[in-house]
């Protein structure tokens, strides 16, 4: 296989990821802002950016930091590179590269979730933004699924490894971002402000019912936190996304005959969080570990580019 | 057009139905016109959900568009391909002879037949490649040769196109597209199948890698990119082929060999069938600007090391003063008289032909020598008088960069518009593939039609469709 035709899928995978995040984080804080006073909406407006690296970036356009524009601006802002438009386009362009290593199911999700933003200029009231978002989440999730009825070949996989690696990044900011909004005991059912935002971290990654059955209790912020790292029955949780990682390494493995640094890399970070305890993350080490994390996912995207020569 | 020759009805207009292809006139009258819209509108639901586009160049946004598909077939007998397989061979065998001369030994130079200033002096011949041959001396492996007709046995060759003639996929999804829409003509008349095409170039291109490359050569097919206007007859083919579709950035030269990356290292390969024109193949050799290229591919090729798919130098064949000395060129090197004839054509750097192209203007269709896609050309009997003035001050500013020819009445073949089926221009290029042992042919081609009522010009970039091209078996019955 090409290196640039795997270098194109592996983004592609990622960029589909990121557009579908980026979408739900924008589903759940439209949906938190609704819920709350306007503070705690304004802040949580900040908070999506921060989640998403973006907030510089959209300070410098000068735009009131607010629903509106921050919906608009993360959504349909053709000038934002990580808007979810851009992400689109992105993806499109580098599916459209590869064109022949996708099926077709594959390929018309990513063109009609494309075609459904390309005429979007604005999103309009919250309504509206909601519905676009969620018929994003729709599409996206409609390309997971034909990526998942293709043939477990490389194509396939270099889109999936894609895929958990941007999913990995996008779940620990969030985590982080959330940081402080742990109350004094962490694992006591929370009051109704810290609630919220907790249940705002677990819609976002679509685990409020998931958290129930696991739970089945009151939202403690130490369980939401637990249930997004280190619980392997969430398929988006940290500890899933790192051991996935290790397996389509595995399989890719098996196709060229060779293993190398970003095997390594993703032994070693599954083994850091298999062996990692809520307790321990909640004296006091949580940001360091998610700090530590990101830095491995990023170590762990270098090591990949390296291994299959993407440049 | 009145008085052209109807490929189906003959020249007499619906009376006169050429007995042969009866069937298919009966089929039009008798199939309801709204089964046939219907069939039509199939067909271009199929070919944009394939996504089979291209892209217009200079309309904004670069629109993806699907070249309209007529599902009236345009029919050739098993007698009327025979000829037109001969004289595509004679004439392919012929310019591939030219390319090897005129970049080694110039006998036909010095023979006086061609002015030394056309191809010493052409901006498409190429000085950097003299000297260096192709493995196994094959240049223009594969042509697409345009052809007209304006009577029963009246064809004519239109242009060669030797440097990287597009539209083959065209042939073969057309064919699939009539196969699933309109079975039964396929039951009416014995064709012969195309889908060879693709083995056979994988055949054509596996034969001309360089000695030593092994039994089973590397090939790769080079595209500009997913931008490109005909990336998806690129992609097309690499998928049907099974070869991989790289883009320069996949390829490196490194001591005069030529590798791709490949996420298991890199990969010697052995036979490019590159898509790209020669002036953006190596920056290194020609335009040092173009991003398109390989630095060092053409020091790989000088080396031998490398096929290139068709040979850079090629090009200069495409040129229409050039193609005007067609029939003295075949006969140079093949001893006979051009089976398929070449349409009259003046070159207007020649004083006479321009003072006669100058006169006769509003009569003439007057082409940029290097022009190709229906860009730069006048149709005098069509144009406006503000055109023709257009091409009478760049005729008189430079001559040498044009040819008149006389407007031919093309062949018409049913075609369905909007007020039913009616009479359409057609041209045809079958695609013709050259190996070290000879010349090669699917039996088939592209049949382009100009949808405008009356227009001449088939090119897809202007307003131009594409249709099936039946070639029938010989049957036996005395055609």
């Amino acid at each position: 296989m090409l290196s640039r035709a795997a270098s194109c899928l592996y983004w592609l995978g990622r960029y589909i990821e990121r557009a579908e995040f980026t979408s739900r984080l924008v589903e759940a804080t439209l949906r938190l802002d609704a819920l709350s006073a306007p503070e705690v909406g304004a802040k949580a407006w900040e908070d999506a950016l921060v989640v998403l690296g973006q907030k510089e970036a959209f300070l410098a356009t000068g735009a009131p930091l607010g629903q509106s524009a921050v919906t608009r601006f993360l959504t349909v802002d053709a000038n934002n590179p990580g808007s979810v438009v851009c992400c689109l386009d992105a993806a499109r362009d580098n599916a459209k590269a590869v064109r022949i290593a996708l099926s077709r199911d594959a390929w018309s999700a990513i063109n009609r979730a494309w075609l459904l933003f390309r005429g979007a200029r604005n999103v309009g009231n919250n309504a509206a933004a909601l519905e676009l978002v969620e018929q994003a989440e729709i599409e996206t999730r409609a390309f997971e699924g034909a990526i998942g009825r293709m043939l477990k070949n490389p194509s396939s996989i270099f889109v999936r490894l894609g895929a958990v690696i941007e999913r990995a990044d996008g779940i620990a900011r969030l985590i982080d971002a959330k940081a402080s909004c742990l109350p004094e005991d962490p694992f006591a059912v929370a009051d109704v402000t810290v609630r919220d935002q907790w249940q705002m971290v677990l819609q976002a990654v679509s685990a409020i019912n998931a958290y129930r059955w696991v739970y089945r209790e009151g939202l403690k912020p130490a369980a939401v936190i637990d249930l997004l790292a280190l619980r392997r029955e969430l398929p988006r949780s940290l500890l899933a996304c790192a051991e996935e990682a290790v397996t389509y390494l595995n399989m890719l493995g098996k196709f060229t005959g060779l293993q190398g640094e970003a095997d390594r890399w993703a032994r070693q970070r599954a083994i850091l969080l298999k062996e990692a305890k809520i307790k321990h993350l909640m004296g006091g080490n949580l940001v360091s570990f998610l700090h530590d994390f990101m830095s491995s996912n990023l170590a762990l995207d270098r090591a990949i580019s390296r291994q299959f020569r993407f440049h | 057009m009145n008085g052209a020759f109807d490929e189906i009805r003959g020249f007499s207009g619906p009376d006169a139905v050429r007995p042969e292809f009866e069937a298919l006139t009966r089929w039009l009258t008798e199939t309801p016109a709204s089964e046939l819209a219907r069939r039509q509108q199939a067909a271009e639901t199929m070919f944009r959900q394939l996504g089979i586009t291209f892209a217009v160049y200079g309309e904004e946004e670069a629109a993806e568009r699907i070249i309209p598909f007529d599902i009236v077939p345009r029919i050739l007998t098993s007698r009327e391909w025979k000829r037109l397989s001969a004289g595509l061979t004679q004439r392919v065998s012929a310019l591939n002879a030219f390319l090897s001369d005129i970049y080694g030994k110039r006998e036909i130079l010095k023979s006086g037949l061609i002015p030394e200033q056309l191809i010493l002096g052409n901006p498409q011949f190429r000085p950097e490649i003299v000297g260096s041959r192709p493995p196994h001396d094959v240049w223009a492996h594969i042509c697409g040769i345009d052809l007209v007709r304006t009577g029963p046995d009246d064809f004519w060759v239109l242009e060669d196109n030797a440097r990287t003639p597009s539209g083959v996929s065209y042939m073969l999804e057309n064919r699939e597209a009539m196969i699933r829409l309109c079975p039964e003509l396929f039951q009416m008349f014995p064709v012969q199948p195309v889908d060879s095409y693709t083995d056979l170039l994988h055949e054509t291109l596996k034969s001309v890698a360089p000695i030593g490359s092994g039994s089973d050569p590397v090939c790769v097919i080079l595209t500009p990119g997913h931008y490109n206007s005909a990336y998806y007859e690129h992609s097309f083919l690499a998928d049907t082929i099974g070869i991989e579709l790289v883009e320069a950035a996949d390829l490196e030269v490194d001591d005069d060999k030529v590798w791709m990356r490949t996420i298991t290292g890199r990969v010697q390969v052995n036979v490019i069938y590159r898509r790209i024109d020669d002036d953006f193949l190596d920056p290194l050799v020609f335009r040092a600007d173009s991003m398109l290229g390989v630095p060092g591919l053409i020091s790989a090729y000088r080396a031998g090391n490398i096929t290139i798919v068709n040979a850079p130098g090629t090009g200069i064949s495409d040129d229409k003063a050039i193609y005007s000395y067609m029939p003295e060129i075949v006969r140079f090197y093949s001893g006979q008289d051009a089976i398929l004839p070449n349409v009259q054509t003046f070159r207007c750097r020649e004083a006479d032909a321009l003072a006669y192209t100058l006169d006769n203007l509003d009569k003439l269709v007057v082409k940029l020598v290097d022009g190709s896609g229906g860009y730069g050309m006048l149709v005098g009997p069509t144009a406006s008088s503000t055109e023709i003035e257009k091409f009478r001050a760049a005729l008189i500013a430079e001559p040498h960069r044009y040819i008149s020819q006389p407007t031919l009445a093309l062949s018409t073949v049913p075609t369905m518009t909007e007020k039913g089926v009616a009479p359409r221009h057609v041209d045809f290029r079958p695609y013709v593939l050259s190996q070290p042992d000879g010349v090669k042919l699917v039996p088939g081609g592209l049949t382009r039609v100009a949808l405008r009522e009356g227009s001449l010009v088939v090119n897809s970039s202007q307003g131009g469709g594409t249709k099936d091209s039946f070639i029938l078996f010989d049957t036996g019955s005395g055609d």
